[in-house]
């Protein structure tokens, strides 16, 4: 076995530098992902509204976030903003912001959808049986619009987690940045070098996303039984 | 039974959407232990009539009144007057994330703040009764059309109403699941409970009612005996109506 790649791992401080990048993409992830559920929910409870302008307004605006592919968002936050207004935003500020713009479109959709979902006959029999308007969302719609969403946030988490890899493109050093830091100053001693490493970011990404797709099918499986 | 004063008084009520009026001026008296069967054609307004009386939907005119007082039209305390009033859907909407046993103690227990254990041990006499104690654990999605219509019914009499509404109880059930449910409601008129049965099965409306309630259009059009509705009725409208029933169940004959 000659040339092993591997090596290039445990030269220096390599493989803590790739868990350091690791970090950096879940810091901005969790980041995101928590703006977004927050934000996400009252944006889709704001969005069974029946008002007209309201919904064109929430309607554009998640259209214009969905069609828009994430890393033109990116640009345009990053690159656009210090153009246009001379706001000088860090890579990493500009990654959040996007993310959570559109973390909050995606998971205000997905809220809209569990709401209006529920059947207006749960409604009605649980103000048949004698509960109040509080009891019947307490009791009733509340624990069903969670249990549909749970699975699909969790989806979108998962989702936004592996996009996060477009912040490599505005310069900021997350895991997949370090790996190719790696690479390029190991291509001429290690040559296998980026099987080894991406090799390791895909375990890294693996290491990440699981456990969370494993809690999702967990919960599914527990409302379900 | 004219002196007596009615359990459930309905003056006059009118409902419509928008434009389109579908109870036009309905008027009954219902006392209690009595069963009242409402027929008519479907749109007619039945169902429409049984969700005003439970305060789904409010009403533009008359007056809904329950042992003398207005329960129409309410905006405070509904939920008050709700459980007095039971009422069974077609379509027996069961809480899905919820057990058979919690499905029907979430009422007394949550509404009229009764003692869990008391609702549970009342709960499991009920389900006894109905042949599903076996299945107070499991979930709704678990049990038969005709299984869930039980529970549903059971839920609504854990509550102790004074009055039960059934609105089209047996029509989204497969015809081998229809008896069952009926058998409870049968069982119910015997014990006399005061039932309001919106139906579209004429044998069991002839066998179950004390008073038949023929509604078209809106209005009623006649009140009779089941007797008398079932064999010679009044009205041309009401003859009319029950000829279509006539003519399905010749041809079953035939077809066997």
């Amino acid at each position: 076995m000659q040339d092993l790649g591997i090596k290039v791992l445990f030269q220096g401080r390599n493989f803590i530098r790739l868990l350091e990048g690791l970090w950096v993409t879940v810091r901005i992830s969790l980041i995101a992902v928590i703006i977004s559920i927050v934000l996400g929910i009252v944006l889709g409870m704001i969005m069974t509204s029946k008002n007209p302008a309201i919904r064109i307004l929430t309607k554009t605006y998640l259209e214009f976030i969905r069609i828009m592919p994430q890393l033109v968002l990116l640009f345009l936050v990053y690159f656009g903003m210090t153009k246009a207004f001379n706001i000088n935003l860090s890579g990493e500020t500009s990654a959040i912001i996007v993310f959570s713009l559109w973390g909050t479109a995606e998971m205000s959709d997905l809220v809209r959808g569990a709401l209006i979902s529920m059947p207006k006959h749960q409604y009605e029999s649980g103000m048949a049986i004698g509960l109040n308007t509080v009891q019947v969302y307490k009791y009733i719609i509340i624990p069903q619009t969670v249990r549909r969403l749970v699975p699909l946030a969790i989806n979108l988490v998962t989702r936004m987690i592996k996009t996060t890899s477009l912040i490599v493109l505005i310069g900021v050093v997350e895991v997949v940045k370090v790996g190719q830091q790696i690479i390029e100053s190991s291509r001429l001693t290690v040559p296998s070098a980026a099987l080894w490493v991406y090799g390791v970011i895909y375990f890294l990404y693996f290491g990440v996303c699981y456990p969370i797709s494993l809690l999702s099918a967990k919960l599914e499986k527990r409302w379900n039984s | 039974m004219d002196k007596e004063k009615a359990l459930l008084e309905i003056e006059h009520l009118k409902k419509s959407y928008d434009s389109n009026i579908v109870l036009k001026d309905i008027s009954l008296d219902i006392h209690k232990g009595e069963v009242v069967v409402v027929v008519g054609p479907s749109g007619c307004g039945k169902s429409t009539l049984l969700r005003c009386i439970n305060g789904l939907e409010d009403i533009q005119g008359g007056d809904i009144l329950l042992n003398g007082e207005i329960i129409s039209n309410r905006k405070r305390n509904m939920h008050l007057v709700r459980q007095k009033v039971g009422m069974v859907f077609q379509s027996y909407e069961l809480f899905p994330h919820m057990t058979i046993l919690e499905n029907i103690t979430l009422g007394p227990v949550k509404a009229q703040k009764r003692n869990q254990s008391e609702a549970v041990s009342e709960a499991e006499e009920l389900l006894r009764r109905v042949n599903l104690i076996d299945k107070k654990d499991a979930y709704p999605r678990q049990l038969s059309g005709g299984q869930k219509q039980r529970v549903a019914i059971v839920r609504a009499l854990c509550m102790h109403p004074e009055i039960m509404l059934f609105d089209e109880v047996t029509a989204a059930l497969d015809p081998e699941m229809v008896r069952e449910v009926l058998d409870v409601m049968l069982g119910l008129a015997r014990e006399g409970s005061t039932m309001v049965i919106v139906t579209h099965e004429m044998q069991f409306a002839r066998a179950i009612a004390d008073r038949v309630v023929f509604i078209d259009s809106g209005e009623i059009v006649e009140e009779n005996t089941p007797s008398i509705f079932f064999t010679n009725p009044d009205t041309e409208r009401a003859r009319q109506f029950l000829n279509i029933f006539e003519f399905d169940a010749v041809k079953g004959v035939k077809n066997k």
